[in-house]
């Protein structure tokens, strides 16, 4: 058995391989060593405490470490690239749901732990960190699985709203912290049942009025969620790897919700507040604007653009998720590239269900990154583009965000495809995108829509430029 | 000196702040601020993750936060079987789940990126 010291040390060697693990992200070819290092150091923190003197069930760990690791490893190897962001979701609800196990044994047995003061009770910060762990691991695994749902499309996209929902929830609130400072006056199991129980009530009810178009901020909120928690029980157990680990993952997802909804020109406070889009066109912004002129042509026109063009840039969004269609995309571009036509693609902050959604599925259809451009990279060279190709993206092109202050999307940064001498649209029909809105850049002069499916649309493509 | 500094120290004395060198401080304090630097480091880190790899590193930190797997091993770690134990060691499943997928899924992911040839 290592010394306590020895312990302190390994954990702490843990911790900067956990920290080189995200180092490594800051480009491709380093990522993959980073990603080594990470896995290190989980390796380095587990073998050192499977060799405390307090472990002793080894049959029991191994069992639960090898089918969960199988589980974990099947899931990774089959999970399709567009099922990510419900993949995600779906691990922030096992990290939830673990923390709470762990609360909960924490409290049945602190002498195991540690943490109990002479009598076998808890200390009383012990108490508050407990309160702490196991309310942010609740409200994590609650929500994470209705957000899961949702993506997955076992549950509407589409808000659940109704009346008295944000008394409901600060009532509830406020029962769920009462009981958390009841139990820590005095730590019983009714006030932290009470408080558990809410705890889970409320990632439900904070996450179902949330539309599928801002799932991007609450997979990341999440993503944080899930960090705070593992800080929380780094706390509760006085373990400083577990705290920095969990601090990481906390900034992490808390930077990528503000990225996120910078993107969105919105405030994390009004995504939270939800009701806001859903997946069914909403009445309002239909019905008169659809009468309006729109050109339609059909792939051959589209293919006549293209190969004609000398610069095509191409906008995905989550309609190319949808319909899977990456792949036959990648085929298009390279039909293209033959031809002598120089291709980008320029990628929303927001594209997809959670950040960086398109340039995975983009990268699993063999498109080079060096290729794939973030919204402030590309936006100035639409003015120089023969011809932009957008694909199963509406809101993030709507010019009406720059130019009408009355646009609920008034002031959201956009990808500048109106700039570009022609603007090719596929896109099933002409229904308005999540935010509810008609999209002036389909009735623009130089704009064609070519309705279909993303990918039925590609093989068109193909057909007619082969 | 290395009040709480490790699980192994806590487990193995017993948590006694209160019998702390009055000039050491309190082994919460030093874990709060191990948190708040480790924050400052997060925020500088991943400000410089590029944003194509965003969903890459969602994913593995994913299987980071399953770090809290430590505490579930020492929770199940007892021979004697409660609830407590039983806990623990489905803990310890869940959060094999997330580190096994989040690390796979991040690699072949990362595997995917490739430049132009």
């Amino acid at each position: 058995m290592l010394s306590a010291n020895m312990v302190a040390l390994a954990y702490l060697a843990a911790s900067v391989l956990i920290i080189l693990a995200l180092k490594g992200l800051a480009s491709p070819e380093s990522s993959r060593r980073g990603n080594a290092f990470g896995m290190v150091g989980l390796f380095i923190a587990v073998v050192v405490t499977l060799q405390l003197s307090s472990v002793q069930n080894y049959a029991w760990i191994f069992a639960a470490i090898a089918i969960g690791g199988l589980i974990g490893a099947v899931t990774a190897k089959k999970v399709p690239m567009t099922h990510m962001p419900q993949t995600v979701a779906f691990m922030h609800a096992l990290v939830g749901l673990a923390a709470v196990f762990i609360a909960v044994s924490a409290f049945a047995n602190p002498v195991g732990y540690g943490i109990a003061d002479g009598v076998g009770s808890l200390h009383v910060t012990s108490r508050i960190e407990l309160f702490l762990g196991t309310f942010i691991g609740a409200i994590t695994f609650t929500a994470s699985l209705i957000a899961f749902g949702k993506l997955h499309g076992l549950l509407s996209g589409s808000p659940v709203t109704f009346v008295g929902q944000h008394l409901l929830n600060l009532l509830l609130g406020i029962v769920m912290i009462i009981a958390g400072v009841m139990f820590c006056i005095e730590p019983s199991w009714m006030p932290f049942l009470i408080m558990l129980g809410v705890a889970m009530l409320l990632g439900v009810l904070l996450i179902i009025p949330i539309g599928g178009a801002d799932m991007p901020v609450i997979v990341s909120m999440l993503n944080s969620y899930s960090g705070w928690a593992a800080a929380g029980i780094g706390f509760t157990l006085g373990n400083n790897m577990l705290i920095v680990a969990g601090a990481l993952v906390g900034s992490s997802g808390a930077i990528l919700s503000y990225i996120m909804c910078k993107a969105m020109n919105r405030s994390l406070f009004h995504v939270l507040l939800g009701g806001f889009g859903g997946d069914a066109p909403t009445a309002a912004a239909s019905g008169a604007q659809e009468d309006r002129p729109f050109k339609s042509g059909a792939a051959e026109d589209a293919a006549f653009l293209l190969k004609n063009a000398r610069s095509v840039v191409i906008v995905p969004g989550y309609g190319l998720a949808v319909a899977r269609a990456q792949h036959a995309l990648k085929e298009v571009v390279d039909l293209l590239l033959k031809q002598g036509v120089q291709v980008k693609f320029a990628i929303h902050p927001v594209a997809g269900r959670m950040p960086g959604h398109m340039n995975v599925l983009l990268a699993e259809a063999d498109v080079p990154y060096d290729i794939v451009y973030e919204m402030d990279e590309i936006n100035p060279e639409f003015a120089d583009t023969d011809v932009v190709l957008v694909i199963g993206a509406n809101d993030v092109t709507n010019p009406s965000a720059k130019t009408d202050p009355s646009s609920p999307i008034y002031g959201m940064p956009i990808l500048e495809v109106s700039k570009a001498a022609h603007v090719l649209i596929i896109k099933r029909s002409l229904s308005v995108g999540y935010a509810g809105l008609d999209n002036d850049l389909f009735y623009m002069d130089k704009s064609m829509m070519i309705f279909d499916d993303a990918k039925k649309a590609c093989e068109s493509l193909i057909q007619v430029l082969e | 000196m290395s009040d709480a500094l490790s699980v192994g120290d806590v487990v193995g004395q017993g948590a006694h702040a209160g019998h702390a060198v009055a000039q050491s401080a309190d082994p919460f304090v030093m874990s709060f601020s191990i948190f708040i630097l480790a924050i400052f480091i997060g925020y500088h880190v991943v400000w410089n993750v590029t944003p194509a790899l965003h969903t890459p590193l969602m994913s593995v930190t994913n299987a980071i936060s399953s770090i809290v797997i430590v505490g579930a091993i020492i929770a199940g770690g007892p021979l004697e079987m409660n609830l407590a134990t039983v806990l623990g060691l489905i803990a310890v499943g869940l959060a094999s789940v997330n580190i096994f997928g989040g690390f796979m899924v991040t690699q072949r992911m990362l595997a995917m990126f490739k430049k132009r040839s």
